[in-house]
């Protein structure tokens, strides 16, 4: 907009039109385009216009300067890119025009009008009957408080009751998927990629459980978990319980990916950034910590709040968290630049935060619920952001202490658990409108899901390409000349034979309860990466120690003579 | 207050009672998260897909030939014609899609040295038997007598004809034109360059340019001739002599050679102190090469048992064909229509290869089509991660293919080596190196 401003005022100087038939009658042909400050025609400036809206909504990035690249076979090649982006980016807005629905609203009609004085049985009388049948409570007292999760296109809902009641249900129709009374805590409760698998976290292990309420696995080396998130474009079950222990386990494959300990005590709160797959882990000190399956420390450690961090939640598209924290705040954080946004005060703490497709912000608080709506907006900088003074909407005070608000996918919905159930209010505004059949579908049939969950395992992606800048797959690595020269030192010793080498090194430089096998294997080997290595290393220990055991054997054979060594103490 | 909610029918996508669903679209990139590792990852399955659905040998045809096969030549107006000659002096024409054989006749007494089909469809071959025949595979039976025969004076290595004019280049140690109408020995022209007495190895007359005429001898020469001259224009003597020419039928300018060194080399037939580029992946003696009909790619026969498909940009193969029965191959040739590649072997057999390994010709549904240029896009906009790289050029290379190609590799690192080393210790420290594309040049004259 900046740029179309500042053409805009150029001087009428530059716009001179020449007449394009001469003195003599000889027809002029204009080859130049004019100076490039020249002011453009109306249509020029529509044409531009929409150009940038559409770079800015749908483009992947800045465009490259191609004038500076010398060799003239890459440079023809990277025009011919960069015009078929731009071409690609138009396209797409064109196909704007093929969205069938428009988001929802809640606006004042006068200035006395607040939106948040607004009650749900005055947005029940507005809105249709079959979107006013959205809204419902369930009653569950005795078992609660209650756990809530949506499955990805919205479609069931799972409640997990503290004290063992499971249910699923598909809520738009009403109908019980299945139930379960498991009789032993239950502390979470996550859907698996679709509707057919959930993840019950119970009192000492992580159960999988099929949609017909059947058992199918036992998670044992998931001890005590208290929060969990699936990843399910890399079908990873990330779980954290009360010792700390971070684990990511491959709901495909079985595999137990990573584990790490985030030796910060007892976590309070955990979340997944669904732009990158980085987990968020909540500390008792107010710090929150980033972790991905590929490192054994944090990414990013950030103080948040003064007193444990309660939840926290991040925006789709990555660029704002939103955190809880006992010292009654609910702050705003830029996890692009971690930068501070905003502050807000609860009058309690917040127990649960999450963010809507369309950005709302509703945060759950001793008895009440309230949305914000703005506290963070897509393309301001941090500094430019303003403190919205009152919350769009409010919901309780009926009594009910707060456990968990989820938002309901590709719906004005918002799903709220609370100690005597669950209760599904709704939000108009909240809900992403149109929905990509290819990739999240909210009225599937079978056929579609069956489909969707095929083509999804084929593009399932690896662990190993979690990382803060998720589009650094397939980018060139312009690792230093100097790492590269070194990587290829032909002198340089690799393979197992130069393992060997090592390890033979370590072997020969003493025994004893201190050997420097063991005295390795304490200070380097990294508890959770079993390589090689380390299995070489081990082995050789238990070699050696069996070694020692047998030459004591072959002394007191030695010293007692063959009939009394049978009464030798063994070991000792 | 103004109040609206989502509201959406369940039953506007998918009506009851129909099966059909309707499956809207929104292009908004915060809907479609890790879209680059998305992409990678179906570039990489991509890439796997390929190379399981790789399987190039189609058929031999027919029960192949009794002696070894030496020259295979496409008869150009037609996709299904195809004749083979072999060490025993037989001819045999095939048909493609019956992979079967339709004519045969015994052509001459000795090795069958050179093929070609003429204008109205007639089949030339010449031998070491000093004649040259012209057969009517398609208008005969089998073992019909040919035509018309020519008689020379020497053993004839190789053939060419005219584009337009009915006409034909027959080469020994020389370089005679017969005329097609005339029936009579003599012929109506004949070229050599003054000083040359060798065997003339490989001929070729540019089906663009149609009066140019290449020729390769024993004497390790490539020469240019011009008809309409009736002169030679230009000789360059290579390292070591060269088996086959094949002139690129989209850039009439340039010319491919098929070498004793294991590589075949491109010229600009305006510039032949310099090749335009070096094909390198051969082991043995390259023995046949030829230009694709889109003048993009070649195919080259090889005496390592190995057929190998080229870029024509790319200095290496982009495919090596190999069976465990197949031994020295001594020709091979595209079909018209780009898609299969013959080969013609000293065990008898002519065998057909799919161009591209992983194609599979038939009636392809629109979403199997739109897949698999999905597919192809994703491998080049990917080619340069490694893990895709690796699998792509992954080829089972035959074991003496592959011990020799690495005897060749150290062989060439010492040749190297004692050059750089004589370098640095001689008086000729400053002076320029020859470019790789100029080596095998060794002089030009005109």
């Amino acid at each position: 907009m900046a740029l179309l401003e500042r053409e805009q005022e150029v001087p009428f100087k530059a716009m001179q039109t020449t007449n394009l038939v001469d003195a003599d009658g000889n027809v002029q042909v204009q080859r130049r385009r004019g100076p490039p400050t020249a002011r453009l025609n109306p249509e020029q400036a529509v044409l531009q216009k929409r150009q940038l809206q559409a770079s800015r909504e749908y483009g992947r990035g800045k465009s490259i300067n191609t004038k500076q690249i010398k060799d003239k076979k890459a440079r023809a090649n990277l025009k011919a890119l960069e015009e078929r982006y731009k071409d690609a980016t138009l396209k797409a807005k064109d196909a704007e025009i093929l969205l069938e629905n428009t988001e929802g609203f809640l606006e004042p009609e006068g200035e006395l009008e607040r939106t948040y004085k607004v009650r749900q049985a005055d947005i029940r009388n507005e809105v249709g009957i079959e979107t006013a049948k959205k809204g419902f409570e369930l009653k569950l007292e005795g078992l609660g408080p209650y756990m809530c999760d949506y499955t990805r296109n919205g479609r069931d809902l799972l409640l997990a009751g503290r004290k063992g009641h499971v249910a699923t249900m598909d809520w738009r129709s009403g109908k019980l998927g299945c139930e379960l009374q498991l009789n032993e805590t239950v502390r979470d409760a996550k859907w698996l990629h679709n509707n057919q698998f959930f993840a019950v976290a119970q009192k000492k292990n992580v159960y999988i459980y099929d949609h017909h309420g059947v058992e199918i696995h036992n998670l044992d080396q998931h001890i005590e978990v208290t929060n969990m998130e699936f990843l399910p474009y890399h079908f990873l079950l990330a779980t954290i319980g009360n010792a700390g222990w971070l684990k990511w386990q491959d709901t495909s494959t079985g595999k137990l990916v990573a584990q790490t300990s985030t030796k910060q005590g007892t976590p309070t709160a955990m979340a997944q950034n669904p732009y990158n797959a980085i987990i968020h882990v909540g500390h008792q000190n107010g710090t929150v910590s980033l972790w991905s399956p590929n490192s054994t420390t944090p990414l990013v450690k950030m103080l948040c709040h003064r007193g444990p961090v309660r939840s926290m939640a991040m925006d789709r598209e990555g660029r704002y968290m939103v955190s809880t924290g006992q010292d009654s705040k609910m702050a705003v954080w830029d996890i692009r630049t971690f930068k501070p946004v905003n502050e807000y005060f609860l009058r309690r703490p917040g127990a649960s935060v999450a963010i809507s497709d369309r950005n709302l912000t509703a945060v759950s608080w001793g008895t009440q619920t309230t949305i914000w709506k703005d506290i963070f907006s897509k393309h301001a900088s941090a500094s430019t952001q303003t403190k919205v003074q009152s919350p769009y909407m409010a919901w309780g005070g009926e009594g009910h202490t707060m456990e968990r608000a989820r938002w309901c996918p590709f719906e004005d919905v918002l799903g709220i658990s609370h100690s005597a159930g669950f209760s599904s209010i709704l939000v108009p505004g909240a809900g992403e409108p149109n929905f990509d059949a290819l990739e999240i579908n909210p009225y599937e049939n079978t056929k579609q899901r069956q489909e969707a969950e095929v083509k999804s395992l084929l593009t399932k992606l690896q662990p190993e390409m979690i990382s803060l800048d998720p589009s650094f797959v397939g980018t060139l690595d312009t690792a230093s000349n100097q790492q590269r020269q070194a990587e290829k030192d032909l002198d340089r010793a690799t393979g197992t034979q130069a393992e060997r080498d090592r390890i033979e090194t370590l072997k020969n430089r003493g025994r004893g309860k201190n050997s420097s096998l063991r005295k390795y294997l304490r200070k380097k080997g990294n508890k959770n990466v079993i390589d090689e290595h380390k299995t070489r290393v081990i082995e050789m220990r238990e070699e050696q120690r069996r070694r020692a055991k047998e030459a004591k054997a072959g002394k007191k054979v030695e010293e007692l003579g063959p009939a009394l060594a049978r009464f030798a103490k063994k070991g000792g | 207050m103004k109040i609206k909610a989502l509201s959406r029918a369940t039953s506007s996508y998918q009506a009851p009672g129909s099966d059909v669903a309707r499956q809207p679209r929104n292009l908004d990139p915060a809907l479609h998260p890790f879209e680059r590792a998305r992409e990678y990852t179906r570039a990489l399955n991509a890439t796997k897909l390929e190379r399981m659905f790789a399987a190039p040998f189609v058929a031999q045809l027919g029960r192949g030939h009794v002696d070894g096969v030496y020259k295979l030549a496409k008869d150009p107006a037609s996709l299904e014609r195809v004749a083979s000659g072999s060490g025993d002096g037989v001819l045999k024409v095939w048909d493609l899609p019956s992979q079967d054989e339709v004519w045969q006749a015994q052509a001459h007494e000795n090795l069958v040295k050179g093929m070609c089909w003429t204008q109205d469809q007639k089949l030339l071959s010449c031998g070491t038997d000093k004649t040259v025949k012209l057969y009517d595979p398609y208008n005969t039976p089998s073992n019909s007598a040919p035509v018309n025969t020519w008689m020379g004076e020497g053993a004839y290595t190789a053939i060419t004809r005219h584009r337009t004019h009915p006409s034909f280049a027959v080469a020994s140690s020389v370089i005679s034109i017969f005329d097609l109408n005339q029936p009579s020995s003599v012929p109506t022209q004949t070229m050599q360059w003054p000083t040359s007495i060798d065997t003339i190895t490989a001929l070729s007359l540019n089906q663009t340019e149609t009066s140019i005429l290449a020729s390769t001898a024993s004497d390790r020469s490539l020469v240019l001739y011009d008809l309409r001259t009736s002169s030679p224009l230009h000789r360059s003597i290579l390292t070591l002599s060269s088996n086959a020419i094949s002139w690129n039928p989209m850039e009439a300018f340039n010319l491919a050679i098929a070498n004793e060194d294991h590589n075949i080399y491109l010229f600009d037939m305006r510039n032949l102190s310099r090749a335009l580029n070096i094909l390198k992946d051969h082991v043995a003696a390259v023995m046949d090469v030829e230009f694709s009909p889109t003048g993009e790619e070649l195919v080259s026969a090889s005496y390592d048992r190995s057929v190998r498909l080229w870029k024509r940009n790319e200095g290496h193969s982009r495919d090596i064909y190999h069976t465990s029965r197949m031994q020295r191959v001594f020709t091979a040739c595209w079909t018209p229509d780009n898609k299969y590649v013959l080969s013609g072997s000293d065990d008898g057999n002519v065998r057909l290869w799919r161009a591209q390994a992983s194609a599979r010709s038939g009636v392809q549904s629109a979403r199997q089509r739109q897949k698999l240029e999905y597919d192809a896009a994703l491998k080049e906009r990917y080619a340069h991660m490694p893990e895709i790289r690796r699998i792509a050029r992954h080829r089972r290379v035959p074991a003496q293919v592959k011990k020799a190609g690495e005897i060749k590799s150290e062989e060439i690192k010492a040749l190297k080596r004692r050059e750089e080393n004589l370098r640095k210790h001689s008086n000729r420290k400053d002076t320029k190196r020859r470019s790789e594309r100029e080596k095998m040049v060794l002089a030009t004259e005109k």
